[in-house]
């Protein structure tokens, strides 16, 4: 079943952002958490997982709150767990595989950097329950934020080595970006009312941090060319299914279990 | 040069006001990494609200050898606690 997004008073539209921003935030708090035990330093470890854990804490929220506008008493867990990859509504950067510590970091960085953005501008979004679950997360993105930029700079700027690898992260991820700010009839629609930003008008601010850090990193920001898309309106890379099948395996073998 | 970062003791104020207490320490290759790490490393469960970091190599201990000479004199001096004065019965509780 796929969900296309309506002009319509229904709640459809706001449904379809809802997913977007907690499933952005759940498949990537999974990819973060791929790292636990793995990561290259303890305490780098221990950071990953911090944020791994603050996105699936937000993706509680979103995914809760989607449940509650959809109206059919499915609930966050519903969402995360028992729907197929077409229906998951996350950009395809987030579900980039992790390659080396590198990639994962600045894979961070650019979706970190768009987040806190699209956070600040939902602070004051017409709907109350969107602005209270922002203002929550917008401070745990910040830090991410301070985090991953830190360490773009630390590696971009670092040892020929590092510097060479961020680079490549950097050249292969750069078409995943425009994603985030392409918007459609929904999009539209929601900021027209006053309750999310436009996807578009959250690039400005995006490029001045990216541009600024790249800067700092001593790393050559790409050229705008082709870009991915597909991930919001439920068109995924081959990576997602096997994403699902571990996430939700539990779910799958043994449906209804708690613990 | 050594590839391994070096070691910071942290020390965390929590949330009540008190003094800075040791928590532990970690590995960071500066201050401020230090300070990123010790927020995630020892304040997960909100148990702070400011953080010192210090180089290990720039704290100086005591030797565990001198201790007898350090310490022991202090063993038999009851008279510097201050449990010889009478309160009085205005002040009340102390």
């Amino acid at each position: 079943m796929s969900v296309t997004p309506t002009p319509s008073g229904d709640g459809t539209v706001l449904f379809e952002f809802l997913q977007r921003m907690g499933d952005n935030a759940l498949i990537l708090g999974h990819r973060l958490s791929e790292w636990c035990g793995h990561a290259p330093a303890l305490e780098e470890d221990i950071a990953l997982a911090n944020t791994a854990l603050d996105l699936i804490g937000q993706t509680q929220l979103w995914l809760g709150l989607a449940g509650e506008v959809e109206g059919k008493g499915r609930t966050a867990d519903n969402l995360a767990y028992l729907r197929d990859a077409t229906e998951f509504r996350n950009v395809l950067l987030v579900e980039r595989p992790n390659g080396d510590f590198g990639k994962t970091l600045m894979r961070q960085f650019l979706f970190d950097a768009w987040h806190l953005v699209i956070l600040q501008a939902l602070r004051s979004a017409a709907d109350k329950r969107i602005a209270d679950i922002a203002e929550k997360a917008a401070k745990e993105v910040a830090y991410h934020l301070d985090r991953s930029r830190d360490l773009i700079v630390r590696l971009g700027d670092g040892t020929a080595e590092s510097h060479r690898r961020m680079q490549e992260a950097l050249d292969e991820l750069w078409p995943y970006t425009g994603e985030l700010f392409i918007g459609d009839t929904g999009d539209a629609e929601l900021a027209a009312a006053g309750i999310i930003p436009a996807p578009e008008s959250l690039k400005g601010a995006w490029d001045d941090v990216v541009g600024e850090t790249l800067a700092e990193a001593t790393l050559k920001k790409p050229a705008d060319g082709y870009m991915h898309k597909g991930g919001k309106r439920g068109v995924h890379t081959e990576h997602m299914g096997f994403i699902l099948a571990e996430m939700q395996f539990l779910q799958r073998a043994y449906p209804c279990a708690t613990w | 040069m050594s590839s391994e970062w070096p070691l910071w003791e942290v020390f965390i104020r929590g949330q009540h006001g008190l003094n800075h207490r040791h928590v532990g320490s970690l590995h960071a290759p500066d201050a401020e990494m230090a300070i990123h790490n010790a927020r995630d490393v020892y304040t997960r469960r909100n148990e702070g609200v400011s953080i010192w970091v210090v180089r290990s190599t720039d704290i100086t201990a005591s030797t565990p050898s001198e201790k007898g000479p350090l310490f022991d004199p202090a063993n038999s001096k009851v008279y510097r606690h201050p449990t010889f004065f009478d309160v009085p019965d205005e002040v009340g509780h102390m």
